[in-house]
């Protein structure tokens, strides 16, 4: 068995240690399994849309009646909102940022509560630990920052104050543009959708390590390993609660930087 | 085998060398975080946003290395 340097484990622990094969789930329709279209079913999809479905239907629920004093589940939403809408839309982005808001509410919503799956029972894995998830929000915030950008100050002015900065010496640009363009236009969505995935799947990844690793290590023939699995199982409620704030981070940071890149598109050159 | 061929574990290997710079990065980004606050605590609040994006965008390149140890093992 590959756990075998702890002794001899147990059928509990045969998934020991974790690797990349710890990430796929099977279709759950079974006569779709070997296809190509099975893998649109499986538990990774079903979170999704049950993440989509609880946004909408809090929001909606929430502001069905809504009162001047607030109650307290309009107070949760209006927290929700307000909180992206100053600290990340208006205070990034500024006065014209209001209109993005909605978007940007969307987003930490949507990326915050597919990656609370990762800690709670039964799911326990975050659907932004498979790279398709964040590379499509990374995307799609590469493709409006970019129209925004273009939209605003027009495609050859847009390209050329981004790409041949004003105000510098005309020999730097031989530097400056190849670095320019590399950062802005090649590595942005990477970097966004890297950071979103890389945190998820090193999150679900150490989970993994601890839980499985203190059941291996129960299983083991001698007591005082056997014993201090216990501190494999404390480990893993400490990074439990340690994923609680990489959850937050990660929904804050991507929207933040979102903003942050509309800011710089559409931006009033000097 | 060259002179300086390594085999074994090369993406452990390979992210273990990728957590230098970013383990330095962070503690420049807290030490700078605290440091500022210790000689003027009211500009704490204002300086916490950048904090928390400095060491989100800091660390995302530490765990590039994770990521590519594993997809390329």
């Amino acid at each position: 068995m590959k756990g075998g340097s702890v002794g001899q484990p147990t059928f509990l622990a045969e998934g020991f240690p974790p690797g990349v094969k710890d990430f796929d789930f099977q279709s759950w329709i079974p006569s779709l399994r070997d296809s190509d279209w099975g893998l649109a079913f499986t538990k990774i999809t079903f979170m999704v849309w049950l993440a989509v479905a609880i946004i909408i239907v809090f929001f909606l629920v929430t502001y069905r009646s809504p009162k001047l004093v607030p109650d307290r589940k309009q107070w949760l939403a209006e927290s929700i909102y307000g909180f992206i809408r100053e600290g990340v839309a208006k205070d990034v982005i500024g006065h014209e940022g209001l209109r993005f808001a909605p978007y940007l509410t969307t987003l930490f919503c949507f990326i915050a509560v597919t990656n609370i799956f990762a800690i709670i029972p039964l799911f326990q894995i975050s659907p932004n630990s498979h790279i398709a998830f964040p590379a499509i929000l990374g995307i799609i915030s590469y493709v409006m920052f970019i129209y925004l950008g273009i939209k605003k100050h027009g495609a050859a002015k847009y390209f050329r104050t981004n790409l041949f900065m004003p105000g510098i010496p005309w020999p730097l640009y031989f530097l400056i543009t190849p670095i320019e363009f590399i950062s802005t236009f090649l590595t942005r969505p990477v970097t966004l959708a890297v950071r979103l995935f890389a945190n998820m799947f090193a999150g679900h990844l150490m989970l993994l390590v601890f839980t499985l690793g203190g059941v291996a290590m129960l299983g083991s023939a001698n007591v005082l390993v056997m014993g201090l699995s216990v501190f494999s199982f404390l480990m893993a409620i400490v990074m439990t609660f340690f994923e609680v704030m990489v959850i937050f981070l990660q929904a804050y940071v991507f929207a933040m930087l979102t903003a942050s890149y509309i800011q710089g598109a559409i931006a009033d050159e000097h | 085998m060259g002179l300086a061929a390594v085999s074994g574990q090369l993406g452990a290997l390979g992210y273990g060398l990728a957590a230098i710079g970013p383990g330095i990065g962070v503690g420049i980004i807290f030490a700078a975080y605290i440091q500022a606050s210790a000689r003027q605590p009211e500009s704490a609040g204002a300086n916490r946003t950048w904090l928390i994006f400095g060491f989100a965008v800091v660390e995302a390149l530490a765990l590039f290395g994770l990521v590519l140890a594993f997809a390329l093992s």
